[in-house]
């Protein structure tokens, strides 16, 4: 493995990170830490691609830890060029994102941009849902079409090579006309049928001492599958070279978020050794988990094997998008809570009913790649699983109350889908927050208490737990909002994975005919924020994007395009007032912190302006409409 | 068949793609211009506006006929002034659909010199961004207004 930092002839330093950028601004806080810990000015500092051959492997990029885990490696391997260094200039400030002038100008950057030259063009037809089996296709129409190079079968997986991108969706087209396929047996598999699928159960938490309550309160929330739905369809290229070339024999570039985890599931897919092949990370459009980045390279690759030396470029259509990459999955939370005679919180039950959170390659006994389960012969489907909450969880994923509720149960039900889920920004936390911070509202309601107050006496051991809903409430006014028509406020709070930042939001809504989300007052507190403007970037986007799962989305097993997954538009968007609490204590992730905060705070803001509790989310106007018929 | 001709940011480039390519597949393929980026290929998602004159229309449901006599201006044309206010608030994530919201935000310009912040909402609407730097990116459409 090569050194992490390398001081150059010129002065410049050359660093190696294991961790990718995905438009998180991660590479920016990174290079701001090692100009620090070298003494050096920022723009000396340039992070090398991320690449197999000389990239340390650090895993996925994934969880809100890159800060954490990356920053503390370089930190180590500046500390060996200069032992000491490190006076604080860079660190703490709010650096515009690197080379954000040139991206924005155009200049190539995205993978899709990598056009070497002699690149072929290579589309890949994947069943149209997974499960469905092809039953026949007359290939001679695609393989007549202009510029093509040729047309592959393998088992129930097509694909074709041309010479452009257009003659190759030319083919295509021809293609899917002529496929016959055969329908997967229909499932039901939405929210509200995973209590009834077959399931497993685990005890993931249980403290405190049983104590008498004098009151109990029950409540059932669900959210659905959501898309990624990333802006830019998922692409890749490959190349395979002469066998026992001294050069890597495959090579791929790809916008996975963990190469060496595809280096290993590619090898498994090709039958060969993971070392002879070589993966090279390239910047996608942005990503919040597990999308079709991975499955499109083995596309790439099984093209590019039936032409030796050529480079083929694989593109996804939106369709494939929204339809073959992995969805976060659908989860049923179930909540009951005891309350003595003062109110207070002495039980709490947490279950929760979920497809497993985490299908990335690089983790099974094969590969985690679309393609190679529907080529002959077909690669087992790894099954879906959940990390332990050690290292994060998956559908219990901020289960465990951070609240001080006397007595604890968390239990989590892991159900078995057909549907493909894989991590998706947050992974069970966002359900989970939205659950229980929505719960604690419907207990302050019935107990007449304050939502801020009843938060704040069960966080009395959590000094920035209560900074940070205490920030976000004076931020939004909360306690002189004036009651107006039809407009509401809500809290939602969590400290994300317990052990992460921590988070809280308060929304003001206007129920009209849509329910209109007007802003968002955030206070995060992620200890030293090294980069504080791309914390607040993160935080509000993470915000933004969660006001859009719980207005809007709720994803089909297929979509052809944005016109059946609506997402959040402009004049949609609320104004988002972020306040990044200042701190010196170790830094913490922001990616995901705010997501389910901002769902509970949207729903219990809804239940402010109309009195009516939506436990299933998205929150359409047909939603809340049938929770004011349930409700009367 | 004779090279079609067609004018991008200022410059008159022969093109041997047929009349009824995409304008999109043309700019990216064909002139190398990378700047406009493919999202869905239906005119939903924003993401390959270009100008055509004084329009913003979507590249990828445009064909090259329809392009032919007009002036194409693409994110690699436009004024600097835009760009640098996109800059200053740090308005992008990962950057993908930022060309196209410069196209239509360069377009509301031309036609609404001093647009408020309704306005720019409104032109800026059929572009989606999956990141969530909607209000960084109408901030910096209204700065560009008032530089």
């Amino acid at each position: 493995m090569k050194p992490a930092v390398v001081v150059g002839g010129d002065g410049r330093v050359s660093v190696r990170t294991g961790k990718v950028e995905l438009g998180q601004g991660l590479h920016t806080a990174l290079a701001q830490i090692v100009a620090d810990a070298l003494d050096l000015p920022l723009d000396q500092i340039d992070m090398l691609p991320v690449d197999t051959e000389s990239s340390p492997d650090q895993g996925v990029t994934s969880g809100s830890l890159s800060v954490q885990d990356a920053g503390a490696a370089l930190r180590e391997a500046c500390a060996l060029l200069k032992p000491g260094g490190g006076v604080r200039r860079a660190v703490g400030q709010s650096v515009p994102q690197a080379g954000l002038a040139r991206r924005l100008a155009g200049t190539p950057h995205y993978i899709h941009d990598l056009l070497p030259q002699g690149v072929l063009h290579g589309r890949v037809l994947h069943p149209p849902m997974l499960g469905a089996t092809l039953q026949g296709c007359d290939l001679s129409a695609a393989q007549a079409c202009a510029g093509v190079h040729g047309v592959l079968q393998s088992g129930h997986l097509l694909g074709l090579v041309a010479e452009t991108s257009a003659q190759a969706d030319a083919a295509l087209e021809h293609l899917e006309s002529a496929a016959r396929w055969q329908a997967a047996p229909e499932t039901a598999e939405a929210a509200a049928d995973l209590m009834s699928l077959p399931s497993t159960t685990r005890e993931v938490h249980r403290r405190g001492q049983e104590t008498p309550a004098v009151r109990t309160l029950r409540a059932v929330y669900s959210k659905p599958w959501i898309a990624h739905g990333a802006i830019a369809p998922s692409c890749a290229l490959a190349c395979w070279g002469p066998e026992g070339s001294p050069t890597a024999h495959l090579r791929v570039w790809t916008h996975s978020q963990g190469i060496f985890n595809l280096r290993r599931d590619l090898a498994l897919a090709f039958g060969v050794d993971a070392e002879a092949v070589r993966v090279e990370h390239v910047p996608g459009a942005g990503c919040y988990g597990h999308n079709g980045a991975d499955d499109v390279a083995f596309d790439a690759a099984w093209l590019a094997r039936s032409l030796p030396g050529r480079t083929v470029r694989v593109l996804w259509r939106r369709a494939d998008e929204l339809t073959q990459s992995p969805q976060g999955p659908a989860m049923r939370v179930s909540l009951e809570a005891g309350l003595d005679e003062q109110g207070q919180v002495v039980r709490w039950q947490h279950e929760v009913w979920s497809p497993g959170h985490s299908r990335r390659p690089g983790r099974a006994p094969t590969p985690a790649l679309l393609g190679a389960w529907q080529v002959a012969p077909p690669h087992a489907m790894p099954p879906s699983i959940d990390m332990p909450l050690a290292v994060g969880g998956g559908a219990e994923r901020n289960a465990v109350p951070d609240y001080n509720f006397g007595h604890v149960q968390v239990r989590c039900h892991s159900v078995e889908t057909q549907r493909r889920s894989s991590a998706l920004r947050a992974l069970g936390a966002f359900a989970n927050v939205f659950a229980a911070e929505s719960f604690l509202d419907e207990i302050a309601h019935a107990t007449g208490r304050c939502p801020l107050a009843l938060r704040l006496a069960h966080l009395a051991h959590d000094e920035r737990a209560c900074a940070v809903l205490k920030a976000a409430t004076e931020r939004a006014g909360w306690s002189g909002r004036v009651r107006e028509d039809a407009v509401g406020h809500g809290i939602g709070y969590a400290r994300y994975k317990n052990s992460g930042a921590w988070c809280a939001v308060v929304a003001q809504v206007h129920a009209g005919a849509t329910l209109q989300v007007r802003r968002l007052c955030i206070a995060v507190d992620v200890g030293l924020a090294v980069n504080p403007d791309g914390v607040a970037n993160q935080i509000e986007g993470g915000a933004i994007q969660a006001t859009s799962w719980a207005l809007k989305e709720a994803a089909a097993a297929s979509h052809a395009g944005w016109g059946d997954y609506p997402i959040l538009r402009f004049t949609e968007v609320p104004a988002v007032d972020v306040t990044v609490m200042p701190s010196e204590a170790p830094s913490l992730g922001a990616g995901e912190a705010s997501l389910g905060p901002t769902a509970a705070a949207i729903a219990n803001a809804l239940f402010d302006a109309l009195g009516v509790r939506v436990r299933d989310l998205p929150l359409t106007p047909e939603r809340i409409v049938a929770a004011m018929d349930t409700d009367q | 068949m004779a090279p079609l001709s067609l004018s991008v940011n200022g410059r008159l480039h022969g093109v041997s793609a047929p009349p009824q390519a995409r304008l999109l597949d043309v700019l990216r393929d064909e002139l190398g211009l990378t700047g406009t980026r493919f999202g869905c290929g239906a005119g939903e998602c924003g993401a390959c506006h270009v100008l055509l004159d004084d329009r913003s229309v979507p590249a990828c449901d445009t064909p090259l006929w329809a392009a032919q006599g007009h002036e194409v201006t693409t994110v690699e044309g436009l004024m600097p002034a835009l760009l640098d206010a996109f800059v200053a608030e740090q308005a992008a994530q990962c950057g993908y659909c930022s060309s196209g919201m410069l196209i239509a935000a360069a377009a509301l310009l031309r036609a609404n010199p001093r647009p408020d912040e309704a306005a720019v909402k409104q032109a800026l609407d059929g572009h989606l961004c999956r990141c969530g730097a909607h209000n960084r990116i109408v901030r910096a459409v209204l700065r560009a207004a008032t530089a």
